[in-house]
């Protein structure tokens, strides 16, 4: 077996044991990654920029713990950036395991908000998140595209209660708001074909403004809905994320996780075109024989 | 009748939910609505057949020692303890306060997110060495997926200088044009299947769905 034939058919432990190590030191070497904002991320944080005070917003944190990586991030900065602007949020979750995420989410921001800070030079003062003021989550139900349908009518058709068992229409941020109709956007954060769900019945039946924040997989799947403009952005994966990060001047996992993405693709792309080579060369010295 | 009042029951609803759709009336939204309520009640009797699936599956692995029955008490322990501190030592059945029990929130917090995390991240490992051994460029249209891959991988990276804003020029074409096009038209090619598929759903030309008896 010659060097040609060794590059093209390395043993795969390889590749992971550097991976590995890539991983590992890019992790513990702390440095920042320039990061590019790109036009459908910007136009998300322009709308959420543009929310004033008292707007209401809802919220759909549509991934389990295995997405949170890429997800995370943005739902935590368009949170925190919301509440300290004092818009309301309506969270749902179409997601078995998403009822977790939010309550994650909501115990985060809530200490977070609770102290000062500027961002984007405006300074915010701290202050205390309330249940049914500031927010309502209405917790998860099964079978999202009915769901999604039934909000559209009336939130209380879905969710007779909020996630905590309260009725909805005795929560103060629910008086007068009976369904979409109510909320300036729908910013939806998913892992799974939920995403097309809010694209067909949420903005197909109710034309709700709707963003998306996808894992990024699925990024390259929802740019035709950015170009008919039955989305308005769309952040995909660590990068949509970090990006969002950056925007809200609020940097957090998804910034710090870029480094180890930017030198895990890097070798990747090492690898690639390591095994190019190898198989180029091959075919060349065959035909030559 | 077996087979006819499915039948009968699928071709009435179907059109009635397909008319009802282009009413704009507070009536039909109350039709509407009503039928929402029923279908998530109704789908509420899958999640009882798959605790009762994955039990009697579980349970047999066990009983019969077949092969990893041992990860089966696992599967089933998993099970029913989050079941009985969902329900707050089943004291609260009506309300979703067991959310907020002790220890269902530590075991979805320690245990559940941590694995399916891991699991999630053990796919890089898996991709990247895929992506060695997949992407060659042995014609032509495997040369375009691999040109296409590095491109997107490098869009956005910082290292490539005065290349990096062109490599971003390409990549949102590749994503605006090519891949819009080729998107756009399986996704009118599926939106046309689902229609044909329901169409013979509701006409009783597909029945697959009632089963063989």
């Amino acid at each position: 077996m010659n060097i040609f034939d060794r590059m093209m058919s390395l043993d795969r432990r390889w590749v992971f044991l550097s991976l590995a190590i890539v991983c590992v030191v890019t992790y513990l070497w702390d440095f920042s990654v320039p990061i590019t904002i790109s036009n459908e991320v910007k136009s998300i944080y322009d709308r959420f920029d543009s929310l004033q005070e008292g707007d209401m917003i809802y919220m759909s944190v549509d991934y389990d713990p295995n997405a949170l990586a890429e997800l995370h991030p943005t739902t935590y900065a368009l949170a925190e950036m919301c509440f300290r602007k004092k818009v309301k949020i309506i969270f749902g979750t179409l997601s078995n395991l998403g009822q977790g995420m939010v309550d994650q989410v909501i115990r985060d921001i809530a200490d977070s908000v609770s102290h000062d800070a500027t961002y984007n030079g405006v300074f915010y003062k701290g202050r205390e998140i309330v249940n049914g003021v500031d927010y309502v989550f209405l917790g998860y139900k099964p079978y999202p595209a009915m769901v999604i349908q039934a909000m559209g009518l009336d939130f209380r058709v879905p969710f007779p209660t909020d996630f905590y068992g309260t009725i909805l229409d005795s929560i103060p941020i629910m008086k007068g708001t009976k369904n979409f109709d109510q909320c300036k956007m729908v910013i939806d954060m998913a892992a799974g074909n939920v995403a097309e769900m809010w694209i067909t019945y949420g903005h197909g039946n109710y034309g709700v403004p709707l963003a998306l924040a996808v894992t990024g997989v699925m990024g390259a799947d929802m740019y035709p809905y950015l170009g008919s403009g039955q989305i308005f952005g769309l952040a995909a994966g660590l990068l949509g994320s970090a990006q969002i990060e950056k925007l809200c001047n609020n940097p957090g996992r998804a910034m710090d996780g870029m480094r180890i993405q930017l030198f895990a693709h890097i070798l990747i792309i090492f690898f690639i075109v390591m095994g190019n080579v190898g198989f180029l060369a091959t075919r060349n010295r065959n035909k030559m024989r | 009748m077996k087979r006819q009042l499915p039948l009968m029951l699928v071709f009435v609803f179907g059109f009635a939910m397909i008319i009802q759709y282009f009413i704009p009336h507070q009536a039909s939204e109350w039709v509407n609505a009503f039928f929402m309520d029923w279908m998530m009640i109704i789908g509420v009797f899958a999640l009882a057949l798959g605790i009762w699936s994955l039990t009697k599956v579980s349970w047999d692995k066990v009983k019969y020692k077949k092969s990893n029955w041992q990860y089966a008490i696992v599967t089933l322990a998993g099970l029913f303890l989050m079941i009985f501190f969902g329900f707050d030592y089943f004291r609260h059945f009506s309300t979703p306060v067991g959310s907020n029990n002790y220890m269902y929130v530590k075991f979805y917090q320690h245990i559940v997110i941590p694995i399916q995390s891991t699991m999630f991240s053990l796919l890089a490992f898996f991709i990247a060495s895929a992506a060695y051994r997949a992407f060659r460029a042995r014609s032509l249209l495997a040369t375009l997926l691999l040109i296409a891959a590095l491109v997107i991988m490098l869009r956005f990276n910082p290292l490539l200088g005065p290349l990096q804003p062109i490599m971003e020029d390409f990549s949102v074409w590749l994503l605006n044009v090519p891949n819009l096009a080729a998107k756009r038209a399986i996704v009118i090619g599926v939106g046309l299947g689902m229609v044909a598929t329901a169409l013979k759903v509701i006409l009783g030309i597909e029945r697959a769905y009632l089963g063989k008896d």
